[in-house]
């Protein structure tokens, strides 16, 4: 039985990224497609962020490690859903027209800290592997610590984008401040 | 008694059409309505004077009232009780008066008025709007020389507009204008659009709509417009006064603070479509900047 729980779970976290590749090629996309598109993995980015920080939790209230097996895959596909959204912004939406990319990326904070969050992720996933972890050790999980940084700067680029104080972004910000908090009392327990 | 216009029998394609065939033959009802829409000279575009679709334009929308989502205003306004209906003008005038919705759909002709629509989060379109120039309203009160201002008071009706039951906004949404502004030609009352009836979500059944500013000056489901003396504070200037100025002129070159207002999106290009450059006064420079003249537009954003 367990053996089928990880191929499940990549298949159903490949399903935003299945339901956006046929949304553009039967043109559901609405009138805004681009946005359409940047919106749907940036929320997907996010989503993932939460699942991947809610797996240790997990663990703790339910007593199985079984959840700790998925945290790496839910982790590759934040990289992989912030990477589509990322090129979306640049490729489809700017068509590398880099001018104003980095005049945004500059000049504009929203831009500035998902830019930020997105480099972030590159050490993680390039550290992500067994074989690193064991050779980085104790600075593994050092490192991979920074995934609280990016939920943030996650969560901050969906607020400072929005027009005024909306419901969807401040809800992502208060799921990664109860995840946080989780963290928080754990290790305070823990000691 | 039920008027019938032709567009509601006539497909939009060859609405558009004939649009198109009067135009050319120089038959314009209103010299304003033609001229409405700018030639726009823009390298990176050449589809950006044609009008958005019908289902665009009206499932496409930012009408707090009725939720945050484009596709709410939509889904939750169909109900909305537009009749009766009744729109007072107070304040600085003369003397006030109260109009019904039917009184001013039978004593101002509403003329086709193809305008550019641009949002200030960097989307637009083209709506062929059935209106009539705010200042032919205004003729029916007589000003006092207080009347700097104009105010625009939309309903409040948290029963019908859900909305409204959240403090995303305050409410009633407040929207304004200086007098010259108000009183400048292109500034239009909206009564339908594409020959027909406005719908519910685009703000029946009266709205303001102002071309040569960011969308969200124009406000909908107006109930009352009131003369004043002091410049009236919108609700967006409420919710973010750094971000959100009584002006709020289509400027590429003022951004807004945390986004750029450089170039927009065109409403129903496929993904391949460009960006394409914003205009300045959205491409109505030659008609409104001399209401500005003289005044720093980065400093009266």
């Amino acid at each position: 039985m367990n053996r089928y729980f990880k191929p499940s779970i990549f298949f159903l976290s490949l399903l935003p990224f299945l339901i956006i590749v046929y949304k553009i090629y039967f043109n559901q996309l609405g009138p805004e497609p681009v946005k359409e598109i940047t919106h749907h993995t940036g929320e997907w980015t996010l989503i993932f962020i939460c699942l991947t920080l809610a797996m240790s939790p997990l663990k703790r209230l339910t007593n199985l490690t079984i959840w700790i097996k998925f945290r790496r895959m839910l982790g590759l596909f934040v990289f992989f859903y912030a990477t589509i959204h990322l090129l979306t912004y640049v490729g489809i939406d700017y068509r590398f027209n880099w001018t104003p990319i980095f005049d945004d990326v500059l000049k504009k904070k929203y831009i500035f800290i998902g830019f930020a969050a997105w480099l972030l992720l590159i050490p993680l996933v390039i550290t992500s592997s067994q074989r690193m972890m064991r050779l980085l050790k104790h600075n593994w999980r050092l490192l991979h610590k920074s995934i609280y940084l990016i939920a943030i700067f996650g969560a901050l680029h969906y607020i400072w984008l929005s027009k005024t104080i909306f419901f969807k972004p401040l809800i992502f910000a208060i799921i990664i401040i109860i995840l946080f908090l989780f963290r928080f009392n754990y290790r305070k327990y823990n000691n | 008694m039920k008027k019938i216009n032709y567009s509601e029998v006539t497909p939009e394609k060859i609405y558009n059409n004939r649009r198109f065939f009067i135009k050319s033959l120089g038959l314009g009802v209103s010299s304003i309505a033609m001229t409405a829409l700018p030639l726009i000279n823009n390298a990176n575009s050449n589809e950006d004077n044609e009008l958005t679709s019908y289902k665009d334009i009206t499932t496409y929308n930012n009408y707090y009232e009725f939720g945050t989502a484009k596709g709410d205003p939509y889904k939750y306004a169909q109900n909305f009780k537009t009749n009766p209906w009744n729109i007072t003008i107070d304040g600085e005038v003369e003397k006030p008066i109260q109009i019904s919705i039917e009184e001013i759909l039978e004593t101002f002709v509403s003329e086709e008025r193809i305008q550019r629509l641009r949002c200030v989060e960097g989307w637009s379109m083209v709506i062929p709007w059935m209106g009539f120039s705010l200042s032919q309203l205004l003729s029916k009160v007589t000003l006092t020389s207080k009347a700097k201002f104009v105010e625009f008071e939309s309903v409040y009706d948290p029963e019908q507009m859900r909305g409204q039951k959240y403090p995303v906004l305050q409410w009633p949404y407040r929207e304004g204008l200086r007098i010259d502004e108000a009183m400048h030609p292109l500034t239009t009352v909206v009564t339908g659009l594409y020959g027909k009836k406005l719908p519910n979500q685009n703000g029946a059944p009266l709205r303001i709509f102002i071309p040569w500013k960011y969308g969200f000056k124009s406000a909908k489901a107006i109930v009352k417009i009131k003369l004043v003396e002091k410049m009236p504070t919108s609700s967006w200037m409420r919710a973010s006064p750094r971000e959100y100025g009584f002006y709020s002129n289509v400027n590429p070159d003022v951004d807004h603070p945390r986004w750029s207002q450089a170039t927009e999106r065109i409403i129903g290009n496929d993904i391949f479509a460009p960006r394409v450059k914003t205009l300045m006064f959205n491409g109505y420079g030659d008609d409104v900047a001399s209401l500005y003249t003289g005044m720093d537009l980065k400093k009266y954003f």
